[in-house]
């Protein structure tokens, strides 16, 4: 099995000192979905913006879709990291007054055959095919024509999603996806999500503060807790009384 | 008993710091000297009054003449020409240099000042001076009172649609930098349609200034109907001068009911 990501020794601190991660060592393979889980301030979201440059680290090493690098990636494997991989936040990011359809042409920005994917009435028709395909993935065909402050949270969720999909990414980096939602759309975004990269043989790396999620939606679990792995461990072995303890002191 | 409350009883008025005085002083001292210089004096006004009459006497009734209405009304469509075709260039000029000068997506670096403070000279430099330059540069006429409105357009939407681009919504903008999106992408993609509705009712704003001030740019030879008004004036024809000033008037509330109209439908 190739592995997607690796990191060795993995150590990163703000500029106020105290080390977030101290020293992270991981390794996840091609299609594998992984469940990030950590309390408030664990490095969740740094360890992700470590794996794919987006924050340079103090030492050790971390190998992403087969750049090493140390520290940063160079400007070249940054792009090439970019190219390969899909975001999804938090927040859906889109473009409130534009439509669904343009929203998902949104993905295809930054990559080479992008050019005018500002608007789906200017991008080519190959790419607008590609956007229906990806709405039609997450469900939501029906509403290509709407403007994206029309749709429930869950909604936007979903077509944030298919504009990483657009991309065709060999990984997604999901930072707390269902976070702002309510438990049933939380938990339909997920659905959708973890079927999406399974079919498609996506790797998957996203965290939560929902252990069921974690546990129903993921392969693995990786528990963090002050800077080092807690635990990681196949998503049907994790005990509540290990969860207990990434929780508690 | 009652001194101790005189004590504590604070003066009808607080006391000013020295400084402050002097300030105060000083701008007394400068406003009695100036009045001495720049107000009319009392035979002025006097005096004055009368001939004010006496010149509004002379432009009644206001003329009517066939041929000098077709001229006025020529004047008056080229006014708007002036004003829209600056106002639609300037609009169109001032996207790339707001962008240029925006804090958040700019792709100089600090020499996004140099933009900002190209606007800022456009923008502080009044239109009759711009005028001036247009017509000892380009010539008499209105393609000067074009260049001018132009500038002036510029100064004025290049500073409001850089503060839009700053403030417009940063998620969608994270995000499409994130997966390797330009600023030039980001900026088609994401903060245009963001800040679509105030660039509107910007450039609304422009092309009501823009009709105000290209109906006095023929003052100084920059085209438009004020170039009609001061051959008036000059030739001390003040019937053919009151209907110019009764034509600017309409003018400009007919301008000001249409804009009026425009934003109540925007709402
Ligand atoms: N840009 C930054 N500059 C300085 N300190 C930071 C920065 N980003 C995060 N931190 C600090 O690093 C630590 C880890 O933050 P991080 O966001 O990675 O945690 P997290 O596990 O994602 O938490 P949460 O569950 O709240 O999202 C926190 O103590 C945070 O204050
Ligand atoms: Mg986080």
């Amino acid at each position: 099995m190739t592995d997607i990501i690796r990191t060795e020794a993995l150590k990163k601190s703000y500029a106020n000192g105290k080390p977030v991660l101290d020293g992270i060592d991981i390794r996840i393979g091609a299609g594998e979905r992984i469940a990030l889980i950590g309390s408030n301030g664990a490095g969740k979201s740094t360890l992700l913006k470590c794996l794919i440059g987006h924050t340079p680290f103090c030492s050790g090493e971390v190998a992403t879709l087969g750049e090493t690098f140390r520290a940063s990636p160079n400007k070249t494997q940054l792009q090439r990291i970019r190219q390969r991989v899909g975001f999804v936040f938090q927040n859906h990011g889109l473009v409130r007054r534009q439509s669904v359809l343009t929203n998902v042409v949104h993905g295809k920005l930054g990559l080479s055959d992008g050019w005018g994917a500002w608007h789906q009435a200017i991008v080519r028709q190959e790419i607008r095919e590609q956007a229906m395909e990806a709405l039609a993935q997450v469900k939501l065909t029906a509403k290509a024509n709407s403007r994206a402050d029309e749709l429930s949270g869950g909604q936007a969720q979903r077509v944030a999603i298919a504009r990483a999909l657009i991309r065709k990414p060999a990984l997604m980096i999901a930072d707390e996806p269902a976070a702002s939602l309510d438990p049933t759309a939380g938990r339909e975004v997920m659905e959708v999500f973890s079927d999406l990269v399974r079919m498609q043989g996506i790797t998957l790396v996203f965290t939560t503060h929902d252990m069921d999620h974690a546990v129903n939606f993921a392969d693995r679990v990786i528990a963090l807790k002050g800077g080092r792995v807690c635990f990681d461990l196949p998503a049907s072995e994790v005990r509540r009384n290990e969860v207990d303890g990434v929780f508690h002191a | 008993m009652s001194s101790m409350h005189d004590r504590l009883l604070p003066g009808r008025v607080r006391s000013v710091p020295a400084a402050t005085f002097a300030i105060l002083v000083a701008l007394a001292a400068l406003f009695i000297v100036s009045v001495g210089q720049v107000s009319p004096s009392p035979s002025q006004l006097v005096g004055g009054l009368p001939r004010m009459y006496g010149l509004l006497e002379r432009m009644m009734p206001p003329s009517i003449e066939t041929g000098f209405l077709t001229r006025v009304m020529w004047r008056t469509v080229e006014t708007l020409q002036i004003a829209f075709v600056g106002t639609v260039f300037g609009v169109l000029l001032s996207l790339p240099i707001a962008w240029f000068a925006s804090r958040t997506l700019t792709p100089f670096g600090p020499l996004r000042h140099v933009f900002k403070m190209l606007i800022s000279l456009f923008r502080t430099v009044p239109d009759m001076v711009w005028a001036l330059i247009f017509v000892a540069s380009i010539g008499l006429g209105p393609v000067a009172g074009t260049m001018t409105i132009l500038i002036d357009t510029i100064g004025f939407c290049g500073r409001f649609f850089a503060e839009a681009i700053e403030d417009s919504d940063k998620q969608p903008q994270e995000a499409l930098f994130t997966s390797g999106a330009s600023r030039f992408s980001v900026l088609t993609g994401a903060v245009i349609p963001d800040i679509m509705p105030s660039m509107i009712n910007t450039s609304q704003f422009a092309l009501e200034k823009a009709v105000r001030s290209s109906v006095v740019l023929g003052l100084v030879g920059a085209g438009g109907i004020g170039q009609e008004l001061k051959v008036a004036f000059d030739l001390f024809q003040y019937k053919n001068a009151s209907t110019i000033i009764l034509v600017i008037f309409v003018l400009v509330l007919a301008m000001e009911a249409v804009t009026d109209r425009l934003r109540a439908k925007a709402q």
